[in-house]
């Protein structure tokens, strides 16, 4: 190309609040239920039907705000936005337009290892629209679905600061980890709970003013989200170069043609008339409720990956690992606390011995689907299997055959002991001893051999130990009492 | 309004956005009656209210917030008994065209 261009991006992200029932009725918010089974007049917009806010929804958007560095208004209003579309059954929107909830904020994250941050201009509340299934049913071509209308959502506004489709992949990632360890969404793309609208422009590096941007439409996934991007400004660039302009407009995204096409040009750009809703007076979160939901705000991965290197004895990698998924940490932090309230060790030690325990044994058989994971063995048993491990009556070898058995057995520590009759190990130097002695005294060859230099046959001596007290000996007591011995 | 008329063209904008098919000489009636009624609202600007935070409701109160627990709503048979056309399952719907 003869010019270089600078792409500037800005992100909209409709994140799904986390709660049991939708914004403005009691109608549950649970995915996948059959169409139309989860509707009231409410959502259905029916005549005379009130909306009344759900209180847990604006505390999430609110908890989000906080977490994002938002000025969180201690007034909020609902307006309506109106536009006529067949998801749509009130022929308006339960928005937040003059008066969000959230105004400002940032986020601060990594691309590749450079720092990155980006302002937001605000977090605002908002009803979701119902979903039209295409082609389905006889005869008609579109049927409207109702359950996901009325579904509350957070939308977050980025400031134009984004300068790459890398860079934007980057922001979707982190944003989604800090909304699920707030327990405020439950980052599941595929079920829609987490889609994004991208405003893409290129101009002329050197420019100041920005260059006429297109948005393209809920894009849900990350990788979707880079390719239409990069198609996008490939594509505004060949308009430009070939003296073309681009038209501001709204574009969809077609992954299977690996395309952005256009939906709709500005000359029916909408005009949704915003006015205050009427059905809805102002929404009044005092300072004191604000400060107390930032109190109770669960913490963010970096702040426990902090904690946990400085603390607890993880190393960065450790730490990145077990913050991978909210549930995985929770897991953690049940261990570790669990470890470091006994009192056998220190904290550090109790920290790294949780922390590898989960990583070689837990992780791999751990399932997430969205908020929610499965481990084969509770946080609680293996905490306490751990506490044995800690206080030596099982040797870590142990420990982990225990565990596998629990893991395919269900039952607890205490039960697999018991059952597989596994013996605590012998770490009672006088009671090892005299077997030792003996294990030396038949075995006068390998002995000598040991004396004149071929320490290798420790770990047959050692073998023998093991065998002849079946495994129960505890291997570190084993190895000083052979090394002191065989020398003599 | 900037000059307290309202143009034919901005009757017409309203009605598209409103889903409304006029004519022209319905335009024409609808522009004065909407001459009439915003005049009458443009009664207020004589009022000064430069020391007065705007009122976005009728009454000053707060709204009252709901439990998040979910109560019984309608069944998929009540709520599809009114609507038009239905499959069933769904409200049916005139073909909604996303282009691809």
């Amino acid at each position: 190309m003869a010019r270089a261009y600078e792409t500037v991006i800005g992100l909209e992200v409709h994140a799904q609040l986390k709660t049991a029932t939708k914004l403005f009725c009691g109608c549950p918010t649970d995915y996948g239920a059959a169409p139309n089974t989860q509707v009231c007049p409410v959502c259905l917009g029916l005549p005379g039907a009130l909306p009344v806010p759900n209180e847990r929804a604006m505390e999430l958007a609110a908890i989000a705000g906080l977490a994002l560095g938002c000025d969180v208004r201690s007034e909020s209003r609902f307006d309506r936005k109106n536009y006529f579309y067949p998801d749509l059954s009130k022929g308006y929107q339960i928005s937040q337009f003059e008066h969000p909830l959230n105004l400002g904020g940032h986020l601060t994250f990594l691309v590749g290892d450079q720092e990155k941050t980006v302002g937001l201009t605000r977090i605002h509340v908002e009803e979701d629209a119902a979903k039209n299934l295409h082609g389905a049913g006889g005869g008609a071509a579109t049927v409207v679905d109702f359950n996901r209308g009325g579904t509350p959502l957070i939308e977050i506004v980025s400031e134009p600061d984004l300068r790459s489709a890398v860079e934007a992949e980057a922001y979707l990632r982190k944003l989604r980890d800090v909304l699920m360890f707030l327990g405020v969404n439950d980052g599941n793309l595929e079920e829609g709970s987490f889609r994004c609208d991208a405003n893409v422009s290129v101009r002329p590096v050197g420019q100041e003013e920005f260059g006429t941007r297109t948005e393209i439409k809920n894009i849900n996934s990350f990788k979707f989200v880079r390719q239409a991007i990069d198609y996008e400004v490939s594509r505004q660039v060949g308009v430009l170069e070939s003296g073309g302009r681009v038209v501001q407009e709204t574009r969809g995204w077609n992954d299977v043609t690996g395309k952005t096409f256009s939906q709709r040009s500005k000359e029916d750009a909408h005009d949704y008339r915003y006015f205050p809703d009427p059905d809805l007076p102002p929404i009044v979160f005092g300072a004191e409720r604000i400060e107390a939901l930032r109190k109770a705000a669960p913490k963010l991965p970096e702040q426990l990956r902090a904690e946990w290197t400085s603390e607890w004895g993880l190393t960065p990698y450790d730490a990145e690992v077990l913050t991978g998924h909210p549930a995985i940490a929770a897991y953690f932090g049940e261990v570790a606390g669990a470890l470091d309230a006994g009192g056998r060790e220190p904290r550090a030690e109790a920290g790294k011995r949780a922390a590898n325990f989960i990583q070689a044994e837990v992780l791999r058989d751990v399932k997430t689907s969205g908020l929610d994971a499965t481990f084969s063995v509770p946080a609680a048993d293996v905490a306490e299997l751990l506490s044995r491990v800690q206080a030596g009556t099982l040797t870590g070898k142990q420990g982990k055959q225990v565990f596998s058995e629990m893991a395919s057995s269900g039952e607890g520590a205490e039960a697999v002991i018991a059952r597989l009759g596994v013996q605590a190990p012998i770490s009672d130097t006088g009671a090892l001893e005299g077997d030792i002695r003996a294990i030396i005294a038949a075995n006068p060859a390998q002995h000598e051999q040991y004396k004149a230099g071929k320490t290798k046959v420790l770990g047959f001596f050692v073998g023998q130990v093991m065998r002849v007290t079946k495994g129960a000996a505890d291997p570190a007591t084993v190895n000083a009492l052979l090394e002191r011995l065989l020398q003599e | 309004m900037d000059d307290g008329k309202i143009s034919s063209e901005q009757v017409r904008h309203v009605a598209r956005l409103a889903r409304l098919q006029l004519d022209d000489v319905e335009v024409e009636a609808l522009r004065g009656q909407l001459d009439a009624i915003l005049g009458y609202v443009a009664a207020l600007d004589a009022v000064d209210v430069t020391a007065l935070l705007p009122s976005f409701h009728a009454i000053p109160i707060l709204s009252p917030l709901r439990e998040d627990v979910a109560t019984p709503g309608l069944t998929r048979e009540r709520a599809l008994a009114a609507a038009p056309a239905s499959d069933g399952e769904g409200f049916a719907v005139p073909k909604v065209l996303e282009g691809a």
